[in-house]
């Protein structure tokens, strides 16, 4: 699983900003232990990127900079992170829907199912189309896809297209049963792809399926349609 | 080996490809006047001839008339070494193929580009040995896959200049390098492979649009310089020199300057690649053909689909190769061209000059299986 660039950003920043306060109060910091020669150590929220300080930050832009430098070791060490602005970079996600209407109204008394936050509906937001852009990573990857002979998804179908996934499921006399979309994706895996078939609950196969529909927002259903 | 030697069996193939490619060309009248001579023919069988002959439907007006020319072409192929993937490879041999069994031979072959997926001196070297057991002359175009990978170093070394115009019968070729992009790759420290596989990827946004540029402008202005305004035009284009959809670069950013150079002729066909799909436009007087791809076929673009263009059925995910191909194009005395192209699994389609300039007379047949 990846770790999150935005989280561990926070963190950083939240914890310089935290040193200025402990330092005053003499309390040790978690995450940072008086190295040897009077040096005191920071760790980042990863518990592995530190940074030696002689001196402790005295102010905001102190643990600022301090926070800056742990990440800019941190990005270093991890140069997939960036994958999500690659991915926006390269390829069209179609936003998720807009459920900013549920909180609208206001909050629900007496009860939790309704009681939505905008961090909530951020959330919901934000993971959703995660996990599209995943798919959009992996469709257009040949390598992730397992491919044989180099081949990806996008190679037939730029931004999806001619997938159709709202068409399943629907017979297909080809396999002599009904194909989900899954069915049909494992399908061009293993003859156009020359790949390995993907398990059902595969997360590349999941990633896919959530691209794909993506993609297609706004459709109306329409299985069995050839 | 020699004729006497052939089997039956061949000579049976043979024959009925010279037939049912001496159908292309053919409207239905056309066809009446064929019928009419296979029922003749078979009628008055002499001895030596097998009654499944095709022979006697060999026909006169398969080829354009008689100043007419026909020239074949194959088009982005996508190839990587073999030994990564040999079904690319395949495309472009069974391509060479059709083009070899034309009878007569064709003029010449233009390659519409792309011969390459990534740029690399491997997969430019196989195209090229490939390509030379084409019987015809070939008439080589790049494409992006060719290009982006060192910047066309290696493509002119093997082919020669991108830029070039030539003579035939009558017509005015011209070869335009219309894959240029702008720079995106030094800001962002890209290597030359990451931006070859940036553009190689046909949704990828991470890159710029294609255009013929400044100096392919002024040299096709100053090549046309010499050429009277009579003279049939005919340019071949890697991207179509109109704009269709910016997204997927089914697109030229200047194509409106390159059509000012090109609206005096007074007959201009442009064809072009990399829209691997059946594809029909005409502005004002310009022409333009599509060709077929020998690798996949490319859906159609959701927005911007020239009115004209009559689609194919959407390709068949069960039926390896469906939708790809190669063709034609056969140039009239007029310097008007038609465009035939050979889909390999189904029949072929041609789209006529007279159908490209009407928009109604020799209507292709209209398709029911569009894709969605």
């Amino acid at each position: 699983m990846r770790t999150r660039l935005l989280f561990a950003c926070v963190c950083a920043m939240t914890f310089a900003c935290n040193q200025k306060e402990r330092a005053e109060k003499r309390e040790p910091a978690p995450g940072s232990a008086p190295a040897a020669g009077g040096a005191t150590e920071v760790k980042l929220c990863d518990n592995h990127t530190t940074v030696a300080l002689t001196e402790l930050p005295k102010d905001r832009g102190g643990g600022q900079a301090v926070a800056d430098q742990l990440m800019a070791q941190w990005r270093q060490q991890h140069p997939d992170q960036e994958w999500e602005t690659a991915v926006r970079r390269s390829w069209t996600i179609k936003p998720p829907a807009d459920n900013a209407s549920v909180i609208a109204g206001g909050q629900r008394e007496g009860q939790t199912y309704g009681r939505y936050t905008q961090l909530d509906v951020t959330t919901w937001a934000r993971e959703s189309e995660r996990a599209a852009m995943e798919g959009a990573r992996v469709f257009h990857d040949g390598d992730e896809l397992g491919s044989t002979i180099a081949v990806s998804c996008d190679m037939c179908h730029p931004d999806a297209a001619n997938t159709h996934p709202e068409t399943y499921p629907k017979f297909q006399v080809q396999m002599g049963r009904v194909a989900l979309l899954r069915d049909m994706i494992n399908w061009c895996l293993e003859h156009p792809v020359r790949a390995k078939p993907m398990a059902a609950d595969d997360p590349r196969m999941r990633a896919m399926e959530a691209y794909i529909l993506a993609q297609r927002a706004g459709t109306a259903l329409a299985y069995g349609k050839h | 080996m020699s004729r006497k030697h052939t089997s039956v069996e061949t000579r049976y193939m043979e024959e009925r490809e010279q037939t049912l490619r001496g159908l292309e060309g053919l409207s239905r009248r056309g066809f009446l006047k064929v019928s009419a001579a296979a029922a003749a023919g078979a009628a008055t069988l002499v001895g030596g001839m097998s009654r499944h002959s095709f022979l006697p439907v060999r026909i006169a007006g398969a080829q354009p008339g008689d100043k007419g020319f026909r020239f074949a072409y194959i088009s982005d192929s996508h190839l990587y070494e073999e030994k990564v993937n040999d079904r690319f490879v395949r495309g472009l041999l069974r391509a060479v193929d059709d083009v070899n069994r034309m009878d007569p031979q064709p003029d010449f072959v233009l390659y519409g580009g792309d011969l390459a997926q990534l740029g690399q001196a491997s997969e430019l070297q196989l195209g090229q040995q490939i390509l030379k057991t084409l019987k015809a002359p070939l008439k080589m175009m790049v494409g992006e896959h060719d290009w982006f990978l060192d910047l066309g170093d290696k493509w002119r070394e093997l082919f020669g200049p991108e830029l070039y115009s030539f003579d035939h019968k009558g017509v005015h070729f011209v070869t335009l390098m219309s894959v240029v992009e702008k720079d995106f790759w030094t800001e962002r420290k890209l290597t030359p492979m990451e931006r070859m596989k940036t553009v190689a990827g046909l949704d990828n946004g991470a890159q710029r649009s294609f255009e013929v540029g400044e100096a392919g402008r002024k040299w096709l202005a100053d090549d046309l310089a010499k050429v009277p305004k009579s003279t049939p035009l005919v340019v071949f284009s890697h991207s179509p020199l109109y704009k269709l959809y910016k997204k997927w670069n089914f697109w030229t950013d200047d194509a409106e300057p390159v059509q000012a150079l090109l609206k005096p002729f007074q007959r201009v066909t442009v064809i072009h690649g990399h829209t691997h799909q059946i594809l029909t436009n005409r502005i004002g007087n310009i022409h333009f053909h599509g060709m077929l791809s020998t690798a996949w076929p490319w859906p159609y673009a959701p927005e911007g689909l020239p009115e004209l263009t009559i689609q194919m059925d959407r390709p068949d995910p069960f039926n390896p190769s469906d939708g790809c191909g190669d063709g034609s194009f056969d140039v009239h005395p007029d310097g008007l061209v038609d465009s035939i192209y050979r889909l390999w699994n189904r029949n072929p389609v041609s789209v006529k000059a007279s159908y490209v300039a009407t928009g109604k007379t020799d209507r292709p047949p209209t398709n029911s299986r569009r894709g969605y």
